[in-house]
Parts: C-alpha cells; sequence; structure tokens
C-alpha cells in the first residue's frame, strides 16, 4: 500500500473504525471550500527564496554512514529490491 | 526471455504511423545541488567523488532537514526554457512527488507538477541530410535527482536475483531540468532518426548555454522514449510505452526503432499493446518490460510546503534571454558559409559531434580545411580505435599547433601523425614531443649529401641513369635516403639534392 | 527544594551575571531535581551528561571577564523533537530510539551560543502528534499538578519540566496548540512565534506549513528573553522571514508596567459559546477579561465563521504533510529496521519497519493523510482544507481590521486523566479547537495561566492571538495580564502546586 505501513488485522479493524468517524467529521471542510476560493498553502506568503550556488560544510563520511543500519562499502545497504526503479 | 518478434521496419511503416514523445533529464553543472549546498557531482569538478561523500543533511532525508533552492539552478532553467522558445511562468513553485524507493532520500523526490517554470515552446533539429523538423515542446520542470543503487550478489548490476544493493546519495539532489515533448506526428519512417537528432538538438542547446556537462555516458543528460504506433486510417492513438534511461545518442535511434517493430507485430498478430516502462539494454539491442502502472503510479503530488513560489522578475527574463547563445542550427548554417565546406564536409562535422572543437581549432589558427581533416581523419580514427570522445583526446590548441608545424614545414603529413599519438599518449604539447622523439624533418643538407653519397655508393648505375636523363630512377635513392633518414626527411628536398648531385 | 530551582529565568540570570550563583550550581540544582522527582514526572527522555560541563565553560568564560548573553548560564530543556548533536533524538518515537544527529536544530545552536545549558531531552507525544504526551514510545509525562493527569502534548515534556521547577525554560514545537495547551493544563506560560519567525531547521518536521518553534518557560518576560535567543532568519529554513525582530523581553518589560491594557481593544469569538468550554474555564477566562476591562482595556466582540471548520481542516491538512514528511522513517538510511523472516525484499523491511516503529496514532494519521492525497480524493480534501486555510486567515483579517488582540481559553478543559481519551481520537483532537485557528492563519498567540478552575483546582491558561509579525504585542499583553494576576494572588500561581519531594506517588 501507499503508506508501506505493514498493519496486521487487529490494527487494521482497531484503526479504520476509527478512521471512518474521522473522515466523516473532517469532509465538512468540503461545505465552505468552494471554487472562488483562492487555496493556501504557506501561511506567511513569500516567494524567490534562493541560495547562493556556493559549496557549504558538507557531512563526514562517518558521519553520512554513522545512522545506518547497515553499511558496506561506504555505502548503505539494504535487502534485494523486487520493485523496479522509478 | 524469449526474444520478442519484429516485424521488418518498412512493413511496420507501411501498417502503422509512429507516434513519438520524449521526456529529456537534463543534470545541471551548478556547483551546488538543487536544494543543498552540498558538491553537484554532476559538475566536472566533483564528478570523481567517492560514494556518500558530496552530502548534506538534505541529500540523505536526515530528520529536520529543510532545503533551499539553488540560485544559479533558477538561472540555468530559465535560460534552457527560453532557449526551447517557452514561455517562462510568472509563478511556479515545487511540489513533492511521494514513493518509497531507497534512492530517495527523503521518499518523495522535490519536483514541479502542475505550475513548471517554463511551458509551450519548440526545438528546430536537424537531421543528417540537413532537414529541419519542429519538435513541440510542452515544458520543462525543475527537480531533484536520486541517489544511485548498485546491485549486488545474483548476477551483479541487475536487479533481478540480487541479493542485496548499495546506496550511493551523491547524486541525490542534483539539479536537474526534465524537458517534456508534446505528441510528435508525422516523423514516419524517419522516426528513429529523428528521434536521436533531437537528443542531440537538446545536448547542443544546453551545451552552448554551459549548463550541464551534457554527456551522456555519465547520465548527464538521459531520454526516455515514448513510442506507440497509429493503424493508418485511424485517429485514435495507440498505447505507449516508455523506454527508461537509453543513454547514448546511438542507442535513442536503435530504442526507438526496435519499439516500432516489436510493436507493429504484436499488433499485427492481433495483441494488444501494455502501457508500462521499458528497459534499454545496450548489449541485446531490446527493451524489456519494466513494471506495470499500478497504485504506486499515485505520486499523491502537493505544494512543497518547506519552498515557496518561484516569481522572476521580467527584467531577469530579458537579461538571460540577452544572453542566449546563437541557436545551434543557425549557427551550424554560419559556420558552414564561413568555413566554406560542402554539405558533405559539414555533416562529417556535425555528426562527429566534433563542431565546437573544429571552432576552435580554427580559432587558434589552423585553416579550416585542415582542422576538418585533423578531426574527421586521424583524430576520429584514433578516437574510435580506444573508444573515447574525440574531444576527450586531444585539445583543440594542440591540434592547431600541430598544424603550424606541419605549415612550417617542421613535419612531414606522416611525422605529424606520430606526434599527433606522441600528445594524445600525454607526451606534452606538438613541439615538446617533436623535441622529445626527436621528430622533425632534417633540414641539415650535409646530412642529406652523405645519405645521398651512401645510396649512390651503393647502387652506381643509377646515377649513370640519372645522368642519362632518366630521372624517374632517383626514386630508388629517395627510397633509400628516407629510410636511412628513419623518414625524418623532406622527400621532395631529397629529390632536389639528388639531381643537383647528378649534374655535378 | 533548593532556592536556585524556583528562581525564574530572569532572577537566575541576574545572580549568574553578579557571580551570587555559579552557572555549575544552578546546572546542577536543576539536575537534582530532575533526579528526586523525574521518576514521577518522566518531563525526561534523556538528561545531558554534558551539562556540568557545558557549565563550567560558561563560567570560566565569565571569570574570563567575557561580555556574556542575558541567558547565558541557565539551563534549558530541549524538546525531543528538536535534532542535537551532544544527546539522542527520538521525537517521542521507537523508530528513532538511539538516533544520533549529526547536526544541530538552528534553535539549539543558537541556545548554545547565547550560552544556555543543554539540561536534556524532553517527553513528547510521538512526533508531535498529540494532546497529551500519551502517544509517547517512551510512556506518558505526568502533570505536575496532579500526577494521574495529562501534562498536555505533544509538548508535554517541556511543559512539565518547567511546571515541576526541572528546568527554568524550555524549546517546544507547536503545530495545532503544542506549546500553548501543554501551558494551559500546566500553569506555564507558552508562546507559538509567528510562522518563519523562528527557525525550523533541525525541528523533526510534523506538517511544514503548520509547525513553529517557541518558548516554554514560568513567566512572560522568560519567554520573550530564550524567544530573543532564537529568533530571527536563518537561511537554512526557505520559509524564515527575514524581519528584524524587536525584543520580546523588553515587550515583557514594558507590558508588565501596565499601561498597554489602556484604550486596548480585546476581541472576543462570538462563535465559540461558553457551553463547549468547562465551567471552570469559561469562568476564569471570563473573570481575566474582566481584570483588563477594568484596566481599560475594552472587549469587543468578533465574527470568525470559519473558525469551526479549523479542526477539520487541520486534521486534514496535518496528516497530508506529515503522511510525507514520515516518509523518510524507512530503515535505510538511520533508524530501526526490522527484517521480517524468509527472504524479504527491501519493501517487505521497509513495511514491516514501518509497523513496529511507528505507534497507532502516527499509523493513523499517515494512512489518512495519504487517503487525502490520493488522486481521487485531493480536491474534495486537501484542496479543500487548503481553501478553509485562505477563509481563516480573512476571519483574522477582518478581526484585526477591529481589535488589537483576540483573547480565547487555550483550551476547552483542564487536565483529563491519563487514559480518558486515549480510544478516542476525535475528542482528542477537538482539545486544541482554540489553538489550531492560529497554526491555519500562521499568527502568533501566547498562553498565560488564568487561574485555577473552581471545580477541580487545575491551571486554566488564557490564549491570546495578535496579527502576524505582532509577536512583541503578545508579550506587552501577556505580561501586563500577568503582572495584576500575580498581584491579585499574591504569588505566581505555579507556588500552589504540589511539592513534588519524589518517590510519593
Ligand atoms: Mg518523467
Ligand atoms: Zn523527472
Amino acid at each position: 500500500m501507499l503508506a508501506r505501513i505493514q498493519l496486521n488485522d487487529d490494527e487494521v479493524s482497531r484503526l479504520t473504525g476509527q478512521l471512518d468517524a474521522i473522515v466523516d467529521n473532517i469532509a465538512k471542510v468540503s461545505e465552505v471550500a468552494t471554487a472562488d476560493v483562492a487555496a493556501t498553502s504557506h501561511p506567511i506568503p513569500l516567494s524567490n527564496v534562493f541560495r547562493p550556488d556556493v559549496v557549504g560544510q558538507t557531512l563526514t563520511h562517518e558521519q553520512v554512514l554513522q545512522n545506518a543500519p547497515d553499511a558496506a562499502d561506504g555505502r548503505f545497504r539494504v535487502t534485494a529490491i523486487l520493485g523496479e526503479e522509478q | 526471455m524469449a526474444a520478442a518478434k519484429l516485424m521488418d521496419f518498412d512493413k511496420a511503416l507501411e501498417l502503422f504511423e509512429p507516434v513519438l514523445g520524449f521526456e529529456v533529464h537534463v543534470e545541471l553543472n551548478t556547483n551546488t545541488k538543487m536544494f543543498s549546498d552540498a558538491p553537484n557531482p554532476a559538475n566536472e569538478a566533483y564528478h570523481a567523488a567517492e560514494p556518500n561523500t558530496l552530502i548534506a543533511p538534505v541529500d540523505l532525508g536526515l530528520p529536520g532537514a529543510l532545503p533551499v533552492v539553488n540560485e544559479t539552478a533558477i538561472r540555468s532553467s530559465i535560460s534552457l526554457g527560453l532557449a526551447l522558445g517557452c514561455s517562462i511562468a510568472s509563478s511556479s513553485r515545487f511540489a513533492r512527488k511521494n514513493y518509497f524507493y531507497p534512492d530517495l532520500g527523503k521518499n518523495y523526490q522535490i519536483s514541479q507538477y502542475d505550475e513548471p517554470i517554463a511551458y509551450e515552446g519548440s526545438v528546430e533539429v536537424e537531421l543528417e541530410d540537413g532537414t529541419l523538423i519542429t519538435i513541440p515542446i510542452e515544458r520543462a520542470h525543475m527537480e531533484e535527482d536520486a541517489g544511485k543503487l548498485t546491485h549486488m550478489g545474483g548476477s551483479t548490476g541487475r536487479i533481478q536475483g540480487a541479493e542485496y544493493s548499495l546506496v550511493d546519495y551523491n547524486r541525490a539532489g542534483v539539479p536537474l531540468v526534465e524537458i517534456v515533448t508534446k505528441v510528435i506526428t508525422g516523423t514516419e519512417h524517419r522516426a528513429p532518426e529523428v528521434a536521436k537528432a533531437y537528443v542531440q538538438a537538446i545536448r547542443d542547446i544546453v551545451r552552448g548555454l554551459g549548463i550541464s556537462e551534457a554527456r551522456l555516458e555519465r547520465g548527464n543528460l538521459r531520454c526516455d522514449a515514448n513510442v506507440s504506433l497509429r493503424r493508418r486510417g485511424e485517429e485514435k492513438l495507440g498505447t505507449r510505452t516508455e523506454t527508461k534511461n537509453v543513454n547514448s545518442m546511438r542507442s535513442v535511434e536503435r530504442a526507438v526503432r526496435y519499439e516500432i517493430q516489436r510493436q507493429a507485430q504484436i499488433l499485427a498478430d492481433g495483441g494488444s499493446i501494455t502501457q508500462e516502462t521499458r528497459h534499454w539494454h545496450e548489449d541485446t539491442g531490446t527493451t524489456s518490460p519494466g513494471r506495470p502502472k499500478s497504485d504506486a503510479d499515485d505520486y499523491r503530488y502537493f505544494p512543497e510546503p518547506d519552498l515557496l513560489p518561484v516569481e522572476p522578475a521580467a527584467e531577469l527574463i530579458e537579461e538571460l534571454r540577452a544572453a542566449l547563445p546563437e541557436q545551434p542550427v543557425a549557427r551550424r548554417r554560419r559556420l558552414m558559409t564561413e568555413w566554406g565546406f560542402t554539405d558533405l564536409e559539414f555533416q562529417d562535422v556535425r555528426n562527429g559531434g566534433i563542431l565546437d572543437q573544429v571552432e576552435a581549432t580554427i580559432a587558434a589558427g589552423a585553416a579550416p580545411a585542415a582542422a576538418r581533416k585533423w578531426w574527421t581523419g586521424e583524430i576520429a580514427r584514433l578516437a574510435n580505435a580506444q573508444e573515447k570522445d574525440a574531444a576527450d583526446l586531444i585539445s583543440a590548441e594542440n591540434v592547431a599547433a600541430l598544424q603550424k608545424l606541419v605549415d612550417a614545414g617542421t613535419l612531414t603529413d606522416k611525422l605529424a601523425r606520430q606526434v599527433l599519438e606522441g600528445v594524445i599518449a600525454g607526451e606534452g604539447t606538438p613541439q615538446e614531443v617533436v623535441d622529445a622523439r626527436g621528430l622533425a624533418v632534417v633540414s641539415d643538407d650535409g646530412a642529406l649529401i652523405a645519405a645521398i653519397d651512401d645510396a649512390f655508393a651503393a647502387q652506381p648505375d643509377v646515377l649513370a641513369k640519372i645522368k642519362d636523363g632518366k630521372v624517374q630512377a632517383a626514386g630508388a635513392v629517395i627510397g633509400a635516403v628516407m629510410k636511412a633518414m628513419k623518414g625524418q626527411a623532406d622527400a621532395a628536398r631529397v629529390r632536389e639534392l639528388i639531381l643537383e648531385r647528378a649534374a655535378q | 527544594m533548593s532556592d536556585i530551582i524556583r528562581l525564574d529565568a530572569a532572577a537566575l540570570a541576574a545572580k549568574l551575571a553578579s557571580r551570587e550563583v555559579s552557572s555549575v550550581e544552578a546546572t546542577q540544582a536543576h539536575l537534582d531535581r530532575i533526579a528526586a522527582v523525574d521518576g514521577d514526572v518522566h518531563a525526561f527522555l534523556h538528561v545531558n551528561e554534558g551539562a556540568l560541563d557545558a557549565a563550567a565553560a560558561i563560567d570560566a568564560r565569565r571569570a574570563a571577564g567575557e561580555e556574556l548573553g542575558p541567558l547565558a548560564g541557565v539551563p534549558l530543556a530541549i524538546k525531543d523533537v528538536l535534532v542535537t548533536t551532544d544527546q539522542p533524538t527520538t521525537s517521542g518515537s521507537r523508530i528513532l530510539e538511539g538516533y544520533r544527529s549529526p547536526y544541530d536544530a538552528t534553535v539549539v545552536a543558537r541556545s548554545r551560543a547565547a550560552g544556555m545549558i543543554p539540561l536534556g531531552k524532553t517527553n513528547m507525544d510521538e512526533f508531535a502528534m498529540g494532546s497529551s504526551t500519551e502517544h509517547s514510545a517512551y510512556g506518558p509525562t505526568r502533570n505536575p499538578w496532579d500526577l494521574d493527569r495529562i501534562p498536555g502534548g505533544s509538548g508535554g515534556g517541556s511543559a512539565a519540566a518547567v511546571a515541576a521547577f526541572e528546568a527554568p525554560l524550555a524549546l517546544g514545537s507547536d503545530t495545532g496548540g503544542s506549546i500553548r495547551q501543554p501551558a494551559h493544563v500546566t500553569g506555564t506560560v507558552g508562546v507559538k512565534p509567528t510562522y518563519g519567525g523562528v527557525s525550523r531547521y533541525g525541528a523533526i518536521a510534523l506538517a511544514s506549513s503548520l509547525d513553529q518553534v517557541g518558548p516554554v518557560s514560568r513567566t512572560v518576560l522568560d519567554s520573550g528573553l530564550l524567544h530573543d535567543a532564537i529568533a530571527g532568519h536563518d537561511p537554512k529554513d526557505s520559509t524564515s522571514l527575514t524581519d528584524a525582530w524587536p525584543s520580546f523581553a523588553e515587550a515583557a518589560r514594558e507590558g508588565a508596567r501596565g499601561d498597554v491594557l489602556k484604550g486596548l481593544k480585546v476581541g472576543v469569538i462570538r462563535e465559540l459559546p461558553d457551553s463547549g468550554f468547562q465551567p471552570g474555564v469559561a469562568s476564569s477566562f471570563r473573570s481575566a477579561l474582566a481584570l483588563m476591562e477594568a484596566q481599560g482595556a475594552e472587549i469587543v466582540e468578533i465574527g470568525a465563521p470559519h473558525f469551526e471548520y479549523g479542526v477539520a481542516a487541520y486534521y486534514l491538512i496535518l496528516p497530508a504533510e506529515a503522511s510525507s514528511n514520515l516518509a523518510k522513517f524507512d530503515s535505510v538510511r538511520f533508524g530501526l529496521r526490522v527484517t521480517p523472516d524468509g527472504n524479504p525484499t527491501v519493501e517487505d523491511v521497509m513495511s514491516a519497519t514501518r509497523d513496529a516503529g511507528f505507534g497507532d496514532e502516527v499509523k493513523r494519521r499517515i494512512i489518512l493523510g495519504t487517503y487525502a492525497l490520493s488522486a481521487g480524493y485531493y480536491d474534495a480534501y486537501y484542496g479543500s482544507a487548503q481553501k478553509v486555510r485562505t477563509l481563516i486567515q480573512q476571519d483574522f483579517a477582518n478581526a484585526f481590521a477591529e481589535v488589537d488582540v483576540i483573547a480565547t481559553p487555550s483550551a476547552p478543559t483542564t487536565a483529563f486523566k491519563l487514559g480518558e481519551q486515549v480510544d478516542d481520537p476525535l475528542q482528542m483532537y477537538l482539545n486544541d479547537i482554540t489553538t489550531i485557528p492560529v497554526n491555519l492563519a500562521g499568527v502568533p498567540g501566547i498562553s498565560i495561566p488564568s487561574g485555577l478552575a473552581d471545580e477541580d483546582g487545575l491551571p486554566i491558561g488564557i490564549q491570546f492571538i495578535a496579527p502576524a509579525r505582532e509577536d512583541a504585542r503578545l508579550y506587552k499583553v501577556g505580561a501586563a495580564l500577568e503582572t495584576l494576576l500575580v498581584d491579585a494572588w499574591g504569588a505566581p500561581l505555579l507556588t500552589r502546586a504540589p511539592q513534588l519531594a519524589g518517590g510519593n506517588r
């Protein structure tokens, strides 16, 4: 599934019951969200916030891998991938 | 997997019209990444970095890290949009494209969705015979590249059968511009050639702008080719496939051709085309299916809350427009006239991808014909043999310097070729190679006369023949002298001296 | 109990500056207090082993005659949502157990630069999702006023640490009320700055367009001092404002002198009926307003017709952004990895890890957010919620055309009992009904103690809201009311909290 969480049956029934009630409740937003209302994605409007193209301090290789659950050959190691590259 | 049945190309074109579309990803060569101040491996200076050494917190998706947009990447993207004849959006914004994949540090890609920075343009592409075709552009949008996965165990390098994979996030966050064409019809039997020419055109444009290293073999330019077939006489477009990451010009051409033949056979056999991504295999020259479309394709795009809209000022757009270099097609027309090449000579240069080198060689002082001769001749031959780009073998300055030595009579053509090999082998400038190898023409008449006398002594009858007026007999002596000089003599001068000697 | 820990930050800072007390003494006093009471309160997830060294370093710098900032040497508790290099950071989640950040959050770096002493990391609802701190993977924090009750959330740890005198100051984060609602139920002060006023860099994101870091303290002035230290533009956060901020501590001092109430127009929202609030909360709110009115403030009724849609919009926007922000917890680069039996693919490992590593509330919101963003529902849910945001901003704009600040109760009820609402997410969500619109609009809000409820003797807070960028106004008004109330009570409210001797629950 999209959220990539493996739920067991117990969790599914517990969570979905509550989810239905929540979804019913929050669906009320569509009552006032008419076509003439603009959407707000940022509470304080700003634009053109840029950074100069100058190299800064990077993480050391040690810092990069310091929290890795598994690593080999200077890289992060994961089990086999069956899916496809995007 | 059994090889797909392919219909003969000409027969496929009788039954179907090929319809194309392209998505080309261009890696920008900015100093830093799209959203972090880590060095950009798509910049030549950082290309050779060790895995996981070009990393800022946001490139790994570390908790708490935030993206900040690279101003130069914005400028490059606008320039590219303008060069593609696009309109630049007065307001564009970033969005998150959500999907889980281990090469994606945040498990979303910051991209642009419904508000790209550039939209609606066109590109003129020139086929090998000089035919111009206009490719309509739908949009160009900014996004970030993903890291690199290496599949280990099993048949190493392939996903299938791999035991584990290793992830290097150096490439994560490299600035990309994705150029998306509209549906392209009417290319007919030239469809594969158009595909190649289009990628070439994009490469020429980004090189001209200087915004990308534009090396396909490094993935600086990556083409996804959409191909579908429309049955003759029908309006409706067919189902398309998307062949991913074809990483050379020639492969783009081959992949399109292959897909046309493969799809035609399936359709002719009464089958149907599955909408899917396909992978191009350079070794076998075939494509194989990737994953079909599924619910994983619901990318749940939403405006990136960590970034703000990009609203370039009209003055900035005009400044960048004014700084655009000459369009590649116009430039080629101009150079062809200036250099006085024939159509065929010019196509040789253009199709060899050495236009810039020839131009630079001429600028460094070589005559156009000589510059062309070097780059399409000996250098091309050596590049081919070494499986390298001609441009990587030798600089235009060294080629011009080499030609100067020839023009001055210091080198014969044959010697010059030896010097060229020395320069390519890294022995220094042409003059340094001449000095080190002692390759200059022997211009000391004394040495030549001594050698001539030796030759006459060895072949006494020859002198008599020449004195008799049988001048062609001199050839045998010239050969002997050149041999004695190890080729480092000007044969014309040797001939002159022989005749003088015989006349004494 | 040592007198040092009873000092508010400003008073402690004065003693540090005059060298009457050393930072090592102050830090040790707080570490002792933590050792004595945190077994009961459980405000801290981690106590900083380096705190005394940091304090000694400040003392040495002061001894060397160095000019130090106003809070130099003052201990600071840090919500575990903020990444720190010297201590683990978990955001209250099992999935980040033991995680070590290679960099400091900007607010942490600025606090260190200001000479504050990080005491430890405070407990919170997992990934800041909750209003009770019961959703922490490491067990709940308890309210120092009644250990059987919740300390609010998500920043229950920071509020409880300050209320229990384990720290004079704390950093919190507020997405829908996570600083102000805990302040309300613990009798402390909490400020949610204007969105962009304080850097979010290094604050583990819950909902990026709503999150804001802010101060937690026992007095309005102390919050102002901490806010001064952490505010200001950060080039690492694109949404950070470039404004030059006035001193919030100065604003609090000015407010404490009292004149600001004269002619101040205080808006009260017509659509927030008394009936939705616990009687003690409603009456405390009305008395506070009356006290202000007596000092010359004018109470004006204002309309905010779209506030009632705030909670619904919030519970679409937050899960949507959170579902994306929390996707990075996938077992590849950091955090927990759970490898199922057999021959698992990387997809299997990610799914199993996220199932084991996330608690129910986190899963619930991720699933909700994934759903709200999916192709067929975007317009009806996420898109509509963004429009509600516009409408709420308009409500605020209309209101602020008429009034200087808006006042509301900070939350509908006093602290409820642990476990009481944990299985009723909808009820839990309503705890933030008055704080949520503030985050949706990006404006600043403050909660200060207004009294104790008659029916249960538990603390109540009053919230003031100002227009965007007018945070200083909140400090003036908050400090003015605080002064009046403390005068009326004869001592700060927290002096009436139970003494936590430790071990006697
Ligand atoms: Mg694409
Ligand atoms: Zn792309």
